[in-house]
């Protein structure tokens, strides 16, 4: 009897204890949220103090004062700023855990037009990076392949979800490297007839591609018109269609002047859409780029020049250049497990002429437009998705903490492995002893 | 190209100012003294002579008016590779005689970025292939000069690389089939080269006492060791593990060595409070994680957790990107473990000075050190901040104001625009400490590592 009723304390016990630890784990907080009183920078629609109510997902009301009903959790924002949530708009994040250990890198396909790998299928909702990242307010990343000519198919992401259906944005596009006339690396040691003619070779493949594309898209069309069942196997030419069709942009990445010029050319006589990525040297040309009103992503702003007789500050000067010639500008990392230096990338933009206003939009509206999700994205505005973020003040500024953040309406624990470790180590028990 | 050399070199800035400076009415962050609002700085003969409000100018001085300005003083990165031809003798375990010194690259571009981001002393450091790797040199950013001995810090203390764990391992053990090839053959490596000084030493003692009559084969690997078991050398140790972090405690302890600064140590916060006991100092990154797997379990708040617990902590750069903003990494503490900004600019100034052995001259405002001086718009810890004047030893080094378009030394009017690079891709160590090797192993000895490894897994 007696062993019995030890028997049950124990499993009680045991029991307790699955509870404690299973509460010691934070998660994220669905319901009603009103956030008052806070100084809510809308990005769209200036800066004021007042309430923002959450939602059903959507920020459903902003204005000086809104009244809450029982359910409604309250959270005092007085002295506290309300942002949108950061977008960085390039990032391997999610695609790749440990730089140097190879099989945990997923950004990069074998092969050199492979537009169908889609970075939604390989993204790790569970990557120790992506609360990592969240701390410092980025709720939203374009996570993207890379490393050939056509390396797959990006996504716009939202920083939580337990798969990927519940983290996209319902925004994918095709990525393209136009073929360079620069070094790789300083250990790429082709001499300077061969960067040539390497990219002379690279420029008539994307242009055999877009021929092929433009006559498999015929075919494709005219099979649907007639309504047929058209019997086919080409993934690759598949993932072109809404570039082709001019649904869609493509995402080229380009960087020096000349390769710039010369992409410019390019879209031009192909007549298509365009996003430019990496932009290193758009400053050189900003006037051509605004004229032809191709949107770019640019970044990391915190980077060296790319050339050694340039300016100490091109890099960081580089955004607020082409944003003054009038180029729709959005900022990158281009990083993964740093994805969480977006906001510096901005505030240095923003030191070196952007402007703290511009620099917000580069993280906020202007990658929504790029993306094509502005209805939903970029801005506190009554309807878009509810990705917000609570902080003592300016979240480019370095010491600024971001004490609040919501992913669709959903209330994140600001918690990763680093501040866990943090707690653990910074009064360790036991110490030396 | 020669000639356009020369014709450069006759613009160049003297090496030390004689010309008396006087900094006006800025706000003086002297780090050791606390801030002061609305000081003036008197330099004299490149040293600061005179801290006070108000102070008048002597005659023919240089008067620099700070009104509106933050001063502080030149940053120090306590592990760096600009400035250098190569880093890394990979062809050891053990190259302790080797010295960096013997390739600086004063034209090297770095240098005045690095001045540009108010750094003015950088550590020179030798690359992290060998477990012991070669003496390293502190350089002042002299930018401007074409001599390679103008960019030494006259008197500085001698310096030394060690390096643990996969780097090491990864040239040696896997790239050349020798030990090391796990992290206890790092550990034995150090223990037969502190041993085989020790027998150096003995056998020289026994030659100049007269107990063996012939002399030993003179060997400058085994003088070196032997320098660092004197304590005449401080070693600086790429590490990143809290286990390997350990053993170099221990070997150092069993041989009588004390004076020891890990760098990176990414778990050092693990291990603080034996740091602390220890005496070691940790030159750490402010965020870097993840690019490899010994630094999967880090955490930014490891700075701020280290100097908590009182380990001497600086932050680094390793990366001609981050020596530029050294002032920003620093601020990091401050969002990721919440340091005072006097902690935080201590990070990069007086804490790296100490860990080189020459915060008697440098890493703080004070009157007899070197006028190694940086003028801020903004406060140096704000994102917003801009370094606007760099001086190195009283001479204006940088200034924002007449930053030219071009500033190399070696400049041919032949050519416009120079090489472009594709990426900037700075860090993930191959452009810094594994510089020159990551090519070696992905060439030719890693790639016969994978075909073996490969033919042996479809063999068993």
């Amino acid at each position: 009897m007696n062993s019995i009723k030890i028997y049950f304390i124990s499993l009680f016990l045991i029991l307790q204890c699955s509870i404690i630890s299973a509460q010691q784990v934070k998660k994220a907080e669905n319901g009603i949220f009103l956030l008052k009183n806070g100084t809510i920078h809308t990005v769209t629609k200036g800066t004021f103090v007042g309430d923002v109510l959450i939602k059903d997902g959507i920020i459903s009301d902003i204005s000086n004062s809104i009244t809450a009903d029982g359910n409604t959790k309250i959270i005092d924002c007085t002295g506290k700023h309300i942002y949108p949530g950061l977008i960085d708009s390039g990032s391997r994040l999610g695609l790749v855990e440990i730089d140097a250990v190879s099989v945990t890198n997923d950004f990069n396909e074998h092969g050199d037009f492979v537009p169908h790998m889609k970075a939604l299928t390989a993204v790790n909702p569970n990557a120790v990076a992506i609360p990592v990242t969240r701390v410092n307010g980025v709720t939203t990343v374009f996570a993207k392949p890379e490393g050939s000519t056509f390396p797959g198919t990006g996504a716009l992401i939202d920083l939580f979800g337990y798969n990927p259906d519940q983290m996209s944005c319902g925004s994918e596009r095709v990525l393209m490297r136009f073929p360079s006339t620069g070094k790789r690396g300083r250990w790429d040691r082709r001499s300077d007839e061969d960067v040539k003619k390497d990219a002379e070779k690279a420029l008539k493949n994307i242009n055999e591609i877009w021929e092929s594309a433009l006559g498999y898209m015929k075919i494709d069309s005219a099979a649907k018109a007639d309504n047929q069942k058209w019997m086919k196997n080409n993934p690759q030419m598949d993932a072109l269609l809404p570039i082709v069709k001019g649904e869609q942009p493509l995402f080229i990445e380009v960087n020096s002047k000349s390769d710039i010029e010369s992409a410019l050319e390019w879209v031009a006589d192909k007549k298509m859409k365009a996003v430019f990525m990496g932009v290193a040297e758009g400053w050189r040309v900003a006037d051509k780029i605004a004229k032809a009103k191709i949107p770019v992503i640019v970044g990391p702003i915190l980077s060296v020049p790319r050339r050694d007789n340039d300016r100490f500050d091109a890099a960081y000067t580089n955004p607020s250049k082409m944003a003054k010639a009038g180029v729709k500008v959005a900022i990158r990392t281009d990083n993964a497990e740093n994805t969480r230096n977006l906001p510096f990338n901005a505030g240095f933009a923003a030191a070196y002429g952007m402007g703290t206003e511009e620099a917000l939009k580069a993280v906020t509206i202007n990658p929504a437009e790029i993306f094509g999700v502005s209805n939903k994205y970029g801005s506190i505005e009554k309807g878009k998705v509810a990705n917000i973020i609570v902080s003592t003040g300016d979240p480019f500024e370095t010491k600024t903490v971001i004490e609040k953040l919501f992913i669709r309406g959903w209330n994140i624990p600001l918690e990763s492995r680093q501040t866990l470790l943090y707690d653990e180590f910074l009064e360790r028990s036991p110490g030396t002893k | 190209m020669y000639k356009y050399l020369i014709i450069c070199s006759l613009f160049l800035p003297r090496f030390v100012n004689t010309q008396n400076v006087l900094i006006k009415n800025g706000t003086v962050l002297t780090v050791t003294k606390g801030t002061l609002q609305n000081t003036d700085i008197l330099v004299v003969n490149g040293k600061i002579s005179k801290i006070d409000k108000n102070i008048l100018a002597p005659q023919g001085s240089n008067v620099i008016d700070a009104t509106g300005l933050h001063i502080m003083p030149g940053i120090i990165d306590a592990h760096s590779h600009i400035a250098l031809d190569v880093v890394n003798e990979a062809t050891n375990p053990v190259t302790a005689e080797v010295n960096v010194g013997d390739a600086l690259d004063p034209l090297d571009v770095s240098i005045y970025r690095a001045l540009a981001g108010g750094v003015t002393i950088s550590h020179a450091m030798h690359g992290s292939a060998n477990a012991i790797g070669g003496q390293c040199e502190t350089i002042k950013h002299r930018y401007g000069t074409t001599n390679p001995d103008d960019l030494r810090m006259v008197g500085a203390p001698r310096t030394i690389k060690f390096a643990l764990g996969e780097n090491p391992i990864r040239t040696h053990g896997e790239g050349s089939k020798i030990m090391p090839n796990t992290r206890m053959g790092v550990e034995q490596v150090f223990r037969n080269a502190f041993t085989d000084a020790q027998l150096y030493m003995k056998d020289w003692d026994d030659f100049k006492k007269g107990i063996k009559k012939s002399s030993p084969e003179y060997n400058l690997r085994h003088e070196t060791m032997a320098d660092i078991l004197k304590g005449n050398i401080l070693i600086h140790c790429h590490s990143y593990r809290a286990d390997e972090i350990l053993m170099l405690m221990k070997v150092l302890k069993d041989f009588g060595v004390n004076k020891i600064c890990f760098q990176h140590v990414n778990e050092g916060f693990k291990v603080a409070p034996e740091l602390a006991a220890f005496g070691a100092s940790a030159s750490v990154f402010a965020d870097w994680w993840a690019y490899k797997f010994e630094v999967y379990y880090s955490t930014a708040y490891n700075a701020a957790i280290l100097t908590r617990n009182g380990v001497v902590t600086s932050i680094n750069s390793d990366s001609e990107e981050l020596i530029r903003h050294l002032y920003h990494e620093a601020a990091k503490t401050q969002r990721y473990g919440d340091l005072t900004d006097e902690e935080a600019l201590a990070l990069i100034t007086i804490n790296p000075a100490k860990q080189l052995g020459i915060d008697q001259n440098v890493g703080s405002i004070e009157v007899g050190k070197d006028a190694d001086i940086v003028l801020f718009k903004g406060h140096p810890l704000s994102v917003y901040a801009i370094p606007q004047l760099t001086l190195v030893d009283g001479q204006v080094r940088f200034d924002i104001n007449k930053d030219p378009d071009d500033v190399r030394v070696d400049v041919n009017p032949n050519e416009k625009y120079t090489t472009f690079f594709e990426t900037d891709r700075a860090h993930h160590e191959n452009n810094g400490c594994l510089r020159g090797i990551a090519e070696m192993l992905m060439e030719e000895s890693y790639a016969k590592y994978m075909r073996f490894k490969y033919s042996k897994n479809h063999s068993h």
